[in-house]
């Protein structure tokens, strides 16, 4: 955490920031926009869990639940968090290399390097797990 | 601060959860929540996913995968909602809610998985 951090105290003078502080730029927004992904994230383990709910209590609570992500409000809903979790993903890997510092043989591997890694890693996990669930 | 010792605690788990959540989810949510409810993908039959999550270490995965998502969320939204909307000053309650409510969906997962 930043050194200079220091929690709200009221006696001493801070400038009145506006809550809405946020919208005034293009970054802040990003800014905001990249942390809400964390719902988008939360949302999908949540969806998860019941798609596992739903296989547990047997065929026909599984038929239902496949007819309710077939919903267009439902799909739409959906699409809009899928949009969230991928701006999460390019977020979280554009960061990674200031993030992960390597070194090997006493030398800073290259910021591209560690880019490239990451995204050839969500390739394969995301290719795997399309092949995964096309064979199941 | 007695608080700060175990911010690294709560930050690693932020991390992990996110850095798992950008490999696997996109292409899992895709998969599972457009490409099969609009008929791209065949939904999985009924028998193959109880043999598959009927696997303890398909539970397990799920399991940490859940629990550090929540956890992930728990940590990032704390400081949306510190920053975001200028609550520094309920601390403790933002915390609260919001390890909590990861905890919560942990404890739930576990009793979900574990009843499977």
């Amino acid at each position: 955490m930043n050194p200079e951090y220091r929690l709200h105290h009221p006696k001493w003078y801070r400038r009145k920031v506006p809550i809405f502080w946020w919208l005034s730029k293009w970054s802040y927004m990003k800014f905001i926009l990249r942390e809400l992904t964390s719902l988008a994230v939360v949302y999908a383990a949540v969806l998860l869990l019941l798609q596992v709910v739903a296989v547990s209590r047997g065929e026909e609570a599984y038929a239902n639940f496949l007819a309710f992500l077939e919903r267009p409000g439902v799909l739409a809903a959906n699409i809009l968090i899928i949009l969230g979790l991928l701006f999460h993903a390019v977020t979280w890997f554009n960061l990674a290399p200031q993030a992960l510092v390597l070194r090997l043989l006493g030398r800073r591997i290259p910021d591209r390097v560690v880019l490239l890694a990451h995204y050839l890693g969500w390739l394969t996990v995301s290719a795997l797990i399309f092949g995964g669930l096309a064979r199941l | 601060m007695k608080g700060r010792s175990i911010e690294p605690f709560f930050w690693s788990l932020f991390s992990s959860g996110g850095m798992l959540a950008a490999l696997v989810l996109p292409a899992l949510a895709l998969a599972l929540w457009v490409a099969i409810p609009l008929g791209w993908l065949q939904a999985p039959s009924h028998q193959n996913l109880v043999t598959l999550i009927g696997h303890p270490v398909t539970r397990f995965c799920l399991f940490g995968f859940i629990a550090l998502a929540s956890f992930h969320w728990g940590h990032r939204f704390r400081f949306t909602l510190y920053d975001g909307l200028q609550l520094k000053h309920l601390f403790g309650l933002i915390a609260t809610i919001c390890y909590g409510g990861a905890t919560i969906l942990t404890a739930v997962a576990a009793y979900v998985l574990w009843m499977f």
